[in-house]
C-alpha cells in the first residue's frame, strides 16, 4: 500500500524527521488560506500515486497566497497518467543548497533492509542508479539487530557528507529506520533530504509503500488507504478475496494459482500478439474454485467491456475437475454470459470435468484439452467476433 | 535418488489439528510419507490419525526424533512457528503459509541460518519425492519417480509441468516448490546446487517468474557450475510493470525483474527456454 507524498511526510515527523510546514487542501480557497498563513514563497504539490507529477504540471511554485489559489485551481481536477488529483500540498518554499537522497528498502536477494544514500539526490534514483551506480552508498541492516551508530557514520562518510552535517543525518536516518521498521515498510525514501541555506536537513519529499502483509497489525495506516486510483473491478475483486488485475486486452482469464495464470496471460498472448490480441486480466480463483467463487469471478471479469473470450484454466490437483465443471455450470446459468469461453480442465478427474462440459451442450462453450489448445481457442474466438 | 527428502523422513506437521495442516497430514501418510506427529498450542495430549500431538515443538522433537517440520499455521502465527521449529533442532522446515509479512521473513531467515536448519518457503507448495515422501501439499498424481529434478516458484504450474512430465513418460526425482514471495529461505541456486550434487538427478526443470533477481543468480550458477542441463520457464511476459501479479515477489519494479532479462540470462547461460510450458517434456526428452 502505498502513501501520499504529506502522509509519509507527517509520519516521517512522527520520528524526528524535520519536514517543511505545510498543509493539505482539497480546495482552492484552503490552498489560498494555507498559503496565507505560510507566508512567503510556497509549493502547491499534486498529491497522486504516481511519478513523473513535476513533468506533468502537478508541481508548482506559488510567490505568495493568491498565486498559490490559481495553481491550486489548476492542479486539482487535473489528471496525471489517469488519475485524478484531489488533493494538494501547500509546503513552504525551501532554500536549497544540496539535495540528497536517503532510503531504506527490502533487498530481496539479501533477505535484509538496505539503505541507500547519495549526495546526488532530487533526481530519479532508478537512472542515476543505472548511470552512476558508484554515487550511491549502499549498507545492509542484519535484521536481528537493526542498524548500528557505527554504519550511520559509515554511511555519511562514504557519500561524502561534510562534518557539520553528520549528527543531524544520524538522527534522520535513525529517525527513518525506527519508521521503516514500525510501519512495515518495503520502502521508507526522502527524495531529495534538503540541505538549506541556514544549514539544516529538510525531508522536501517522501514516499513510504508499505508491505500490504503487514497491514493487518497496522491499523492507523491502514485507515490512511487511498483507493481512488484503484479501477471499480479490482476494487470489487479484493472485497470479494479474489486477485484480480485488469489489464487492456480481449480474452478474460479465470486461473487457479497465480503462477499458472500469468502463464495462461501469456499463452493468449504468444498466440494472439501478431493480431493484436492478448489478455484482459489476471485472476486467480485460489484453491477450491466453488460455484459461488466462480460466479463471483465471472461478473468481474466480465464487467470489463473489453472482454470478448473468458478462458477458463484449471488445473485440479486436490480439487477435482468434475466438482469445478459444476461449479463452472452453475456460475453460467447464474450469469448467463453472451460472450464465448473456451473451459480447459487437468489433472484430477479431468476426462470427467471435460464430459460434464461438453454434455451440457451450451453454444458458446468450448471445451480443449491443452492449454496450447485453449489459448489459440480463445485467440480464435476473439478474431471470430472481431 | 533424491534431495531433501525420501522415505526416511521423520515428519511433524504444525497446526496438524487445523483444517488444512490435518487434511494434507492424511493425504501425505496416504502417500507413505512417515508423520510422526503434529504440534498445536493448548492441545498437547491429544491424538490425530493415531499420531500424537504435542503443545510445543521441543517436546515434540524430544518425544518423536524429527528430522523435518511441515508449517500449516495462519500467517500471523506463521513466522513463530518457523522459528520455534529451528530452535526445536530440526534441519529442514517447510512453510506453506502465505502472506507472511515481509519483516518477519528477514528475521526469520537469519535465524534459521544461525540454528543450522534449513527453510523452504514461505508461500510454497513443499517437497516431493515421487515414489517415497511428500510434505506439502503436492498432488501425489503430478509426478512419477525418475531423473529429473524440479524447483519452482509457484504451485498449479508445477503441476501443470509435472502433469505434462508424466504423459510424456519422464520421471521426476525431486520436486522442490521454493515460493512466490519476496524473502525465502532456500532460493534457486541453493536447489540447483543440491540437484547438480545429486547422483540420481540427470537434468532439472527450473520454473521462475517475474520479479526479483533469483533467477539472473540461477543462470550465474547454470553458467559457471553446473554440468546437467536444465530447461525453464518464465511466467510474466505478459505482466505489465509495477503490478503484483498475484505472488508477492511477482512485481517489475523500477525495471528489474522483468521476463525478457530473464529469459534472456538463461538462454545465454546455456540454458533451454520454453515459451509454452508444455514444450517442457520436450526439451528433457
Amino acid at each position: 500500500m502505498k502513501l501520499h507524498e504529506y502522509q509519509s511526510k507527517f509520519l516521517f515527523a512522527e520520528y524526528g524527521i524535520p519536514i517543511p510546514q505545510g498543509k493539505v487542501a482539497t480546495t482552492a480557497e484552503e490552498a489560498y488560506a494555507i498559503a496565507k498563513a505560510l507566508g512567503g514563497l510556497v509549493v502547491v504539490k499534486a498529491q497522486v500515486h504516481v511519478g513523473g507529477r513535476g513533468k506533468a504540471g502537478g508541481v508548482q511554485v506559488a510567490r505568495d497566497a493568491d498565486d498559490a489559489r490559481r495553481h491550486a485551481q489548476r492542479i486539482l481536477g487535473m489528471d496525471i497518467k489517469g488519475l485524478k488529483v484531489e488533493r494538494v500540498l501547500v509546503d513552504p518554499g525551501a532554500d536549497i543548497q544540496q539535495e540528497i537522497y536517503l532510503a531504506i528498502t527490502n533487498d530481496r536477494g539479501a533477505g535484509k533492509p538496505l539503505v541507500m544514500a547519495s549526495m546526488e539526490g532530487g533526481m530519479d534514483i532508478e537512472a542515476l542508479n543505472r548511470d552512476r551506480p558508484d554515487a550511491i552508498v549502499r549498507e545492509h541492516i542484519e535484521p536481528i539487530m537493526g542498524l548500528q551508530d557505527y554504519q550511520m557514520t559509515y554511511i555519511a562518510s562514504a557519500m561524502g557528507l561534510p562534518r557539520a552535517h553528520w549528527r543531524s543525518f544520524g538522527k534522520i536516518l535513525g529517525g527513518l529506520y525506527q519508521c521503516y521498521s514500525e510501519s512495515d515498510a518495503e520502502l521508507a525514501e526522502i527524495n531529495p533530504l534538503v540541505i538549506t541555506g541556514a544549514g539544516d536537513l529538510l525531508a522536501v519529499d517522501g514516499k513510504v509503500i508499505i508491505d500490504d502483509n503487514a497491514l493487518f497489525r497496522q491499523p492507523t495506516l491502514t485507515a490512511q488507504r487511498d483507493t481512488s486510483g484503484e479501477p471499480e473491478s479490482e476494487r470489487r475483486a479484493r472485497e470479494a478475496g479474489i486477485t484480480y488485475i485488469k489489464l487492456d486486452g480481449q480474452i478474460g482469464c479465470m486461473v487457479n494459482g497465480a503462477g499458472l495464470a500469468m502463464t495462461t496471460m501469456d499463452m493468449t498472448k504468444l498466440y494472439g500478439d501478431a493480431d493484436g490480441i492478448g489478455p484482459a486480466n489476471f485472476l486467480d480463483i485460489g484453491g477450491g474454485a466453488s460455484p459461488e467463487q466462480v460466479a463471483a469471478a465471472l461478473r468481474i471479469i466480465l464487467s470489463d467491456d473489453n472482454v470478448k473470450c473468458v478462458l477458463f484454466n484449471i488445473f485440479g490437483g486436490i480439487t477435482r475437475c468434475d466438482e469445478v465443471a459444476h461449479g463452472i455450470l452453475t456460475a453460467y446459468n447464474e450469469v448467463k454470459p453472451v460472450v464465448p469461453m473456451v473451459i480447459r480442465l487437468q489433472g484430477t478427474n479431468a476426462v470427467e470435468g471435460g464430459k460434464i462440459i461438453d454434455e451440457a451442450r451450451i453454444p458458446n462453450i468450448t471445451s480443449a484439452d491443452t492449454l496450447t489448445e485453449a489459448a489459440q481457442l480463445a485467440v480464435a474466438a476473439v478474431k471470430e467476433g472481431a | 535418488m533424491s534431495i531433501l527428502i525420501d522415505k526416511t523422513a521423520r515428519v511433524l506437521v504444525q497446526g496438524i489439528t487445523g483444517r488444512q495442516g490435518g487434511f494434507h497430514a492424511k493425504l501425505m501418510m496416504e502417500y507413505g510419507t512417515d508423520v510422526v506427529g503434529g504440534v498445536t498450542p493448548g492441545k498437547g495430549g491429544e491424538w490425530f490419525e493415531g499420531k500424537p500431538v504435542f503443545d510445543t515443538m521441543r517436546l515434540a522433537v524430544e518425544a518423536t526424533n524429527a528430522d523435518v517440520s511441515l508449517v500449516t499455521v495462519p500467517a500471523r502465527f506463521a513466522a513463530d512457528a518457523i522459528m520455534e521449529a529451528a530452535d526445536a533442532g530440526v534441519k529442514l522446515v517447510i512453510c506453506l503459509t502465505e502472506h507472511i509479512p515481509v519483516a518477519d521473513m528477514m528475521t526469520v531467515v537469519a535465524f534459521c541460518k544461525r540454528r543450522g536448519a534449513r527453510l523452504i518457503g514461505p508461500n510454497c507448495p513443499g517437497v516431493m519425492t515421487p515414489g517415497q515422501a511428500k510434505v506439502g501439499i503436492i498432488p501425489a498424481m503430478v509426478a512419477t519417480a525418475g531423473n529429473v529434478g524440479v524447483v519452482s516458484k509457484s504451485g498449479t504450474l508445477t503441476y501443470e509441468v509435472g502433469f505434462a512430465m508424466k504423459n510424456a513418460g519422464i520421471g521426476i526425482s525431486t520436486i522442490v516448490g521454493i515460493g512466490g514471495d519476496p524473502v525465502v529461505g532456500t532460493t534457486f541456486v541453493d536447489v540447483l546446487e543440491m540437484f547438480e550434487n545429486d547422483p540420481e538427478t540427470e537434468k532439472v526443470a527450473l520454473l521462475g517468474e517475474i520479479g526479483g533477481s533469483a533467477e539472473i543468480a540461477a543462470a550465474d550458477y547454470i553458467k559457471n557450475a553446473m554440468t546437467k542441463p536444465v530447461a525453464a520457464f518464465i511466467a510474466g511476459r505478459s505482466a505489465p510493470p509495477g503490478k503484483r501479479m498475484g505472488h508477492a515477489g511477482a512485481i517489475v519494479d523500477g525495471g528489474e525483474g522483468s521476463a525478457e532479462e530473464k529469459i534472456l540470462a538463461l538462454e545465454a547461460a546455456g540454458a533451454r527456454v520454453a515459451a509454452n510450458p508444455e514444450e517442457i517434456p520436450g526439451l528433457l526428452a
